[in-house]
């Protein structure tokens, strides 16, 4: 038996006896995982003791080095972990963007003593971080933002507001870019740091999304006091880990819809999608009955799977010691145009049924499709937009001129 | 499966890419076009691709070939449809020898393979008859059993490579009507057999395409291929590897009708600036490296189902058709979009390359042909 068949059932043993039965074939997504926190609710009992165990074994992040709690599993064990929670209908037992954002950006940028006191607590689901990049001015154009930081001996004084910030309501920490400088080009002085909402100076207002759910918040900064340990990397050098901490969620937004479509089918089985509209448009000879949908099905199924091979391809190259390049924003753009796709397509596959907010006469499936595809819309908007995306790969890898 | 190209198929990319710079540039197809070029292609340089070992890389050791696979045939056919070579890797090498391989008896194999392999003939295969649209087993050719064995009556259109060709492979029925997936046999004809008559096709495309008539052409049993009455599953097969090599040459038609356009878009200038500082063109131009990217994993993914015989090879090669016709459409259409003006003269060659993406789309089905396939296969 090899390492990784050993790594296997080893890991199948402890999933199998460590998973408590609550949890086993719930969901995963933004608006069902376990996010952590000090303010954090557990639907069920069983996400907590999911949640103590998975993080105790450091298997919440597993790739992580052991001395800050992490799994210290290797790429291809993490992945033969994964195809057995898989396999066992397990959730991740937490989620957020400590484990995709702020924490891969602390073990590339953080000094020791950053990533001693904020990763494990990280892999624990101990704190529940929020991102604060956008301001009212600065969106797209990310580098004009205009928080200010003033140095004061060994701390930070900041004002400033940020806007769109997902759930700053229920965040422990944020980390933000702020401006120290602003007397050259606008992305020289703005510097990457961690503050602590607990400060008095912090201040959240929840704004109500189209879909009702994932509340974005403005996050207010009044005078407050961050000590200048909190500063990532160098004072004014926040640009360089901004960029690179954009790297990393576009990539988990990819990977969100790239991953899907990976796995084979056995032909003649039908997938998820026909199925679906199998049953709420109808059959005819075995086909769906409209043709249209039907179409679309297949077109859909199609893209997927030309997607997830391709992000197939990348994954391979980057094994093979391929570095992989701005090509990463063609991830971004066709994962989540896609995704806002397949939720078009599933609204259109329920029909009247999709039109259903709350209560009498709407299954749970169909409220959910309605508000996931709601909330879809926004795939193509944050972590950088779609038409930004596309000023990305026509600039940096087809080097069209400025 | 591995989506990346090891080693030995980075240096067959390199080699072909690097022959068929220096040795096929598209003026050597338009030169072909202009000349009224009989065959279509150039007999000479055929036989120094055979020579490098091209035309035999998927075929056994056994009949002289390399045994290797779609995986590496790809990458030469790929570089072909970079720059339009016209020489016969899709009807000869690549559907002539595999019904051979596949379905000849001994005999055939021993007598035709090689030959094919080392590129002195050419074995072409005739699936398409007026009419019949992408249905392969709309097929009204006749084969009556004779004493001797078969007498075919029947006509063949757009024959790819049929054209010099030595032999060709012809689909007939021995019973049931056009349409039925039973019934059919598939037979060898060799060229100047009575009652053949091949006549060439002028396409859109220029490509080396005949119609090829069989009136009362007797042929004996041994010239069967594959298992009398079930020709349908040979078709199948030798289609699935069609296919995947076709959209081998799209892939390579669309990068290079695409980097045609991205040069242009990086040097025409117009209102004072580069053309392509326009983000209205930036974000098309954008658009069409993303499809190109989904289909070129398509396409490696396709030839490596084929090779490894795995169960979900012939979606993977519909699915692999319908990215890459779409594709290629779109790169040729954008491409002639933005070189505007000049883009619709003769004199530039974007404009070869909408009408190769045109003709390859409507060979072996479209886009909307293959997602009904991939959903018949999804059992939807
Ligand atoms: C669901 C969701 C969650 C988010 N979460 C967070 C978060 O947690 N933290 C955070 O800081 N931010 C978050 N954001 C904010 C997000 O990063 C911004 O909304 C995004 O960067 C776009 O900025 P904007 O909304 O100001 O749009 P604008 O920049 O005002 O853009 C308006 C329009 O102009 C287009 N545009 C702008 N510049 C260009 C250009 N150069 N070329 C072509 N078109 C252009 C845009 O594509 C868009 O269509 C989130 C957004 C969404 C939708
Ligand atoms: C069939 C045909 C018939 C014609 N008949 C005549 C005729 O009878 N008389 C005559 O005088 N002319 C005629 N023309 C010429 C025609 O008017 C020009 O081709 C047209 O104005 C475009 O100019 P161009 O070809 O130089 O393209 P370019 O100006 O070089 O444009 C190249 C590409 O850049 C794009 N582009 C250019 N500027 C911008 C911008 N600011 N923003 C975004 N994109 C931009 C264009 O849309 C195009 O995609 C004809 C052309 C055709 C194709």
């Amino acid at each position: 038996m090899s390492d990784l068949e050993a790594f296997r059932a080893e890991a199948r043993a402890w999933l199998d006896e460590n998973a408590p039965d609550g949890v086993r074939g719930m969901k995963a997504d933004e608006l069902n995982g376990v996010w952590g926190g000090k303010r954090c609710e557990f639907e069920h009992p069983d996400q907590k003791v999911w949640l103590e165990r998975m993080g105790a074994k450091g298997w919440t992040a597993p790739t992580w080095p052991a001395e800050y709690g992490g799994g210290g599993l290797s790429k291809e064990e993490a992945k033969v972990l994964s195809q057995e929670m898989k396999a066992l209908d397990l959730p991740p037992a937490l989620i957020g963007f400590g484990l995709t954002m702020i924490g891969p950006t602390l073990l590339r940028f953080g000094n020791e003593d950053q990533k001693q006191q904020h990763l494990p607590k990280i892999i624990r689901g101990e704190i529940r971080w929020c991102q604060g990049y956008s301001e009212p001015g600065a969106g797209s154009d990310l580098a004009s933002l205009q928080t200010k930081a003033e140095r004061d001996g060994d701390e930070f004084i900041i004002n400033g507001t940020k806007v769109w910030t997902s759930y700053a309501d229920q965040a422990d920490w944020i980390f933000a870019l702020v401006r120290n400088d602003n007397s050259g080009i606008k992305q020289e002085g703005i510097t990457f740091i961690l503050i602590d909402m607990d400060d008095p100076g912090v201040k959240v207002s929840p704004i109500l999304l189209i879909s009702g759910k994932s509340p974005f918040c403005e996050t207010h900064f009044t005078d407050v006091r961050v000590p200048v340990e909190n500063v990532i990397h160098e004072i004014g050098a926040g640009w360089t880990v901004a960029k690179a901490l954009l790297g990393h969620e576009r990539t988990m937004i990819a990977d969100t819809f790239g991953s899907s479509s990976g796995g084979t089918r056995k032909p003649g089985e039908r997938s998820f999608l026909s199925t679906l509209a199998v049953e709420r448009v109808g059959e005819r000879d075995g086909k769906i009955s409209d043709p249209v949908i039907r179409d679309d099905v297949a077109r859909m199924e199609m893209e997927t799977k030309a997607f997830g091979l391709t992000t197939q391809r990348t994954a391979d190259a980057a094994k093979a010691g391929h570095q992989p390049g701005p090509e990463s924003s063609m991830f971004k753009l066709y994962g989540t145009e896609l995704n806002k796709t397949r939720m078009e397509l599933m609204v259109r596959i329920l029909g009247p049924d999709a039109l259903g907010w709350e209560g009498d006469g709407f299954d749970e499936f169909a409220l959910d499709t309605t508000r996931d595809w709601l909330r879809s819309r926004g795939n193509s908007i944050e972590g950088g937009t779609s038409e930004v995306q596309l000023n990305v790969i026509a600039k940096r890898v087809l080097g069209l001129p400025a | 499966m591995q989506l990346i190209l090891d080693e030995d198929q980075q240096m067959i990319a390199q080699t072909a890419l690097d022959f068929v710079d220096e040795h096929s540039p598209v003026a050597r197809f338009r030169e072909l076009r202009d000349s009224g070029a009989e065959l279509g292609y150039s007999a000479d340089l055929y036989r120094e691709m055979a020579g490098l070992g091209w035309t035999g890389i998927p075929f056994d050791e056994k009949v002289g070939g390399a045994g290797m696979g779609f995986a590496e045939l790809v990458l030469i056919v790929e570089a072909l449809g970079r720059k339009l070579a016209p020489e016969p890797f899709l009807g000869g090498v690549t559907m002539g020898g595999s019904a051979l391989a596949l379905g000849g008896n001994e005999a055939l194999v021993s007598a035709w393979l090689p030959k094919v392999v080392d590129g002195s003939k050419v074995v072409a295969f005739a699936h398409q008859e007026k009419n019949s649209r992408y249905d392969a087993y709309a097929i009204a050719t006749r084969a009556e059993a004779t004493e001797g064995g078969y007498r075919l009556t029947g006509e063949k259109v757009q024959v790819l490579d049929a054209v010099g060709a030595d032999a060709v492979i012809v689909p007939a029925r021995v019973a049931g009507e056009s349409g039925d997936r039973d019934g059919i046999t598939l037979f060898l004809v060799e060229s100047g057999a009575s009652g053949l008559s091949v006549t060439r096709q002028t396409r859109v495309d220029h490509r080396n395409a005949a119609i090829v008539s069989l009136d009362g052409v007797e042929v004996t049993g041994a010239s069967v291929l594959g298992i009398e009455g079930q020709g349908a599953d040979l078709i199948d097969a030798v289609l699935d590897r069609a296919i995947c090599v076709l959209t081998a040459e799209m892939l390579g038609g669309m990068s290079e009708a695409f980097d045609l356009t991205v040069e242009y878009l990086k040097t025409r200038e117009q209102f004072g600036v580069k053309i392509g500082s326009f983000q209205g063109l930036q974000h098309r131009a954008a658009e069409v490296f993303c499809e190109i990217e989904l289909a070129r994993s398509c396409v490696m993914a396709a030839a490596r189902a084929l090779d490894a015989g795995a169960p979900d090879a012939t979606k993977l090669v519909s699915l692999a058709k319908a990215k890459c016709s779409d594709a290629y459409l779109l790169a040729a259409n954008e491409g002639v979009q933005i070189f505007a003006g000049v883009g619709m003269t003769d004199e530039y060659d974007i404009g070869f390359y909408l009408k190769r993406a045109r003709a390859a789309e409507l060979t072996f089905g479209d886009s909307a042909f293959h997602r009904n396939r991939w959903a018949e296969l999804g059992a939807y």
